[in-house]
């Protein structure tokens, strides 16, 4: 045991100093050189300011807004410093009671809207965090959005158009349109 | 399934064939260039030196598992003393307190046997210099460690009267210096090229586009949630305009998370959350990165034992388990929960895209239902534990496949080392049981095997089931236990199920509404990841030891072929056997009475 003993603590040190200080160095290195932006964060700066993060969903609730995938982190949704899911079971009476309280709040920005509801509008994402929604579920928002900002439908959608990504090379993932990106478009057009 | 669901799998299949080939052979000889002299060695003996290892020692088996364990209680020391210190210790830039003795135990256990079980959140609970120093270094060496004791396991088939089974020291070294840490290297460059962050700023409030309105939780001076007479929380109104993103070394613990099959994430909602996980084209490297080791270590069992079909073999009877898994998860998932098809609000009855979109609770836009499904299937087949998706809001079935994944032991595919050398304990058996069939003393890749042999393979195959069971019939039984369920019903039985199989089976995925992170749990669930671990890794070295002093028999004509459709065949009917006998009776208390409740009308 006594001979195993030294072996084993300066194996440990040493292993752990190349893996645990000198890897994540020479990462963190190369990343800030090589890709500052992406490996800080992808921050969308306006006016100097940092306002987001082109990853990171932000909370909408005003009509004249997309709204994106209902968050289920505590205490505020969209909270970034604790992501989380709900853990809801699909037989959970909570997961049904949310369903019913998010289709009573589309509902209520958009009475005359009484198309089927894209389910990726009523069910929480699963880091709370998601800065997508469907291609359906803003189309679902588009005419509520331009009623509230008394813009033409064309726009809109144009907007949305320009918004919306396809799958990954074409295969992976599935098409979404970027809520904040949009959002923010929306309020640069010309009122 | 989706055209798209079958092409995504397809080209999973295809890409990590093609890759596993050329890094089995890679493996094969780094771990074989025994007592060759080259610039390598040259460089590696100036760190023996330093180290006081004696390269050409060969241990015998007891002396190798003890290597193993000491090291390992090494790490188990570190991690937990840096989660107790962080407070004091340099780079915590949040703060971030010192964490609970329980919790603390629980995440070193967790990190050090490669489940990566977390109780915790992440971005909430652990300094960056805990994360880097502590768990990045142990996603490392717990993987290391599970490829050392399979290398140790093919030295024995392959060694001719020997008393020993090669040299830990000289084998961690080389796994961790030029397995592990080249390809994570690579790997954590690419994601931090497409969004993964990398850095060690502080976190960064960002003023949002419009103010979020909320109800805060009203605090006690201690700082727990205040409740009234009925239990509910006492809520205050609130508003903010700010978010705090978080930061940090995020993507080089990230690659080895994976290439590890680790799969404890930096944040709370691990490769869900878009920092870890930003793009649906990172989520395919990142499941093709779990299964990448395990995949190749097959192909370099073949190799060292002299024989590549050997290898092939094994491959293809993990390939034929997963990919019906697979298939099973995307399909149950695409069906979607009926309950929210229609929702009755006031008078009227509205529609939903429910069934036609399928289950989208607790699944990113960006992966959808065939990425997340896949993902969930690849994590737990392999022992990775990484979730893209809340498995915990699955449909039944869908959360079945993970379930039963893990139940099986963690043979398909598994973790790195750990799935290789779990499943040639499943070809022991399949060639005694063979054996018994055919009335011939059974015999793998040249050696008998005997009833020592047998006996270490019955301790390898039992244990874990007899931690998962008897676990969680403590954890129902208890009130402890039961304060932790979330769900109501038999989803709240298939939580605590869920969270013994992960954590015997060293998985680490959890279905996550139970509130696991209480003593009771932690310690719990401790013991569960150590002796699942351990108990199986010393019975494997123990047969390593006694493989490695037998002679080697030469095949005969009554000798039955390891390779070939029929072994496949036989090797699938094992793990299958064992597992269901197992566990059918826990799943249909759990999954399989949710989902005659939740769709009744067929």
């Amino acid at each position: 045991m006594k001979m195993l003993l030294r072996p084993a603590i300066s194996l440990f040190v040493l292993l752990s100093l190349i893996t645990g200080v000198l890897y994540p160095l020479l990462v963190t290195g190369v990343a800030r050189i090589a890709f500052p932006a992406a490996a800080g964060g992808s921050l969308i700066i306006k006016d100097g300011k940092p306002i987001g993060s082109a990853l990171i969903g932000q909370n909408f609730s005003d009509p004249k807004y997309f709204w994106g995938r209902p968050s289920a982190t505590a205490p505020q949704p969209y909270n970034a410093a604790a992501s989380s899911g709900s853990n809801q079971g699909p037989l959970n009476p909570a997961l049904a009671d949310a369903v019913k309280s998010r289709v009573e709040a589309l509902h209520a920005a958009d009475p005359g809207n009484q198309r089927p509801i894209p389910i990726d509008l009523l069910t929480a994402s699963a880091s709370g965090l998601d800065p997508h929604i469907s291609p359906a579920a803003a189309d679902y928002q588009a005419e509520r959005v331009a009623r509230a900002r008394h813009l033409e439908m064309k726009a809109v959608r144009q907007l949305l158009a320009e918004n919306t990504e396809g799958r990954d090379l074409g295969v992976f993932g599935e098409p979404r349109v970027h809520v904040l990106r949009l959002n923010l478009a929306l309020d640069a057009l010309p009122q | 399934m989706s055209n798209h669901a079958w092409l995504l799998l397809g080209l999973y299949l295809g890409i990590l064939l093609l890759l596993v080939r050329p890094l089995g052979i890679y493996i094969a000889r780094v771990m074989m260039m025994e007592n060759r002299v080259t610039l390598v060695t040259r460089f590696e003996d100036t760190l023996f030196r330093m180290c006081g290892i004696e390269r050409k020692e060969d241990m015998g088996w007891l002396k190798y598992s003890f290597a193993v364990l000491l090291f390992n209680a090494l790490g188990l020391l570190t991690v937990y003393a840096l989660q107790r210190l962080q407070v004091w210790l340099p780079l915590n830039p949040q703060a971030m307190a010192n964490v609970s003795p329980d919790s603390a135990f629980n995440t070193a256990v967790s990190f050090v046997t490669n489940t990566n079980w977390q109780g915790y959140g992440g971005e909430s609970t652990m300094g960056y210099l805990t994360q880097m120093l502590g768990l990045t270094v142990q996603n490392f060496l717990s993987a290391a460690t599970g490829i050392v004791v399979v290398i140790a396991l093919i030295r024995g088939f392959v060694r001719h009267v020997s008393a020993g089974i090669g040299n830990a020291w000289v084998d961690l070294l080389r796994v961790t210096l030029w397995i592990l840490l080249p390809l994570s290297s690579l790997f954590a460059l690419f994601l931090a090229s497409q969004g993964v962050i990398q850095n060690f700023a502080a976190y960064q409030d960002v003023s949002t586009l419009e103010v979020t309105k909320y109800d805060n939780p009203k605090l006690d001076a201690a700082a727990q949630p205040l409740r009234d007479e009925k239990g509910n929380a006492i809520t205050e109104p609130a508003t903010t305009s700010t978010q705090t993103l978080p930061m940090g070394p995020v993507a080089s613990q990230e690659a080895i998370k994976m290439i590890g099959t680790n799969g404890g994430g930096f944040f709370n909602a691990n490769s869900a959350h878009p920092f870890e996980n930003p793009t649906p084209l990172v989520n395919f490297l990142q499941m093709l990165s779990i299964f990448l080791i395990p995949g190749a270590l097959c192909i370099a069992f073949g190799c060292i034992v002299g024989d590549e079909r050997q290898g092939w073999t094994v491959l293809a009877a993990m390939t034929v388990l997963f990919v019906t898994f697979a298939i099973a998860a995307i399909c149950f998932e695409q069906q979607g929960n009926p309950l929210l098809a229609k929702v009755a609000t006031g008078d009227t009855l509205v529609s939903t895209t429910a069934l036609a979109d399928g289950n989208m609770e607790g699944k990113e836009t960006r992966f959808g239902i065939a990425d997340s499904a896949l993902f969930a299937t690849i994590t737990t087949a392999a022992s990775c534990g990484a979730v893209n998706s809340m498995h915990d809001s699955f449909t039944p079935l869908g959360g079945l496949v993970p379930l039963v994944n893990m139940q099986l032991g963690e043979v398909v595919f598994g973790g790195v080392g750990s799935g290789l050398y779990g499943m040639l304990v499943f070809a022991v058996l399949a060639v005694f049981i063979a054996g018994l069939m055919i009335g011939r003393t059974p015999e793998y890749l040249g050696k008998k095997i005997e009833s020592h042999e047998m006996k270490m393979t019955s301790i390898a195959i039992l244990v874990t089931p007899l931690l998962v069971l008897v676990g969680t019939a403590i954890a129902v039984m208890t009130e402890a236990g039961r304060a932790g369920i979330a769900n109501p019903g038999a989803h709240g039985f298939s939580e605590i199920l869920y969270a013994l199989s992960s954590a015997a089976n060293n998985n680490g995925s959890a279905f996550a509404g139970l509130s696991a992170n209480t003593p009771f749990y932690n310690v719990l669930l401790a013991v569960a990841m150590w002796f699942g671990r351990f108990g199986v890794i010393l019975p494997v070295l123990a047969m390593a030891g006694s493989l490695a002093a037998k002679k080697r028999v030469a095949a005969t004509a009554g000798t039955l072929p390891t390779h070939g459709p029929l072994f496949v065949t036989l090797l699938i009917g094992s793990v299958l056997l064992v597992g269901l006998l197992n566990y059918v009776p826990a799943l249909a208390l759990g999954p399989l009475v949710e989902h005659l409740v939740l769709w009744p009308a067929r």
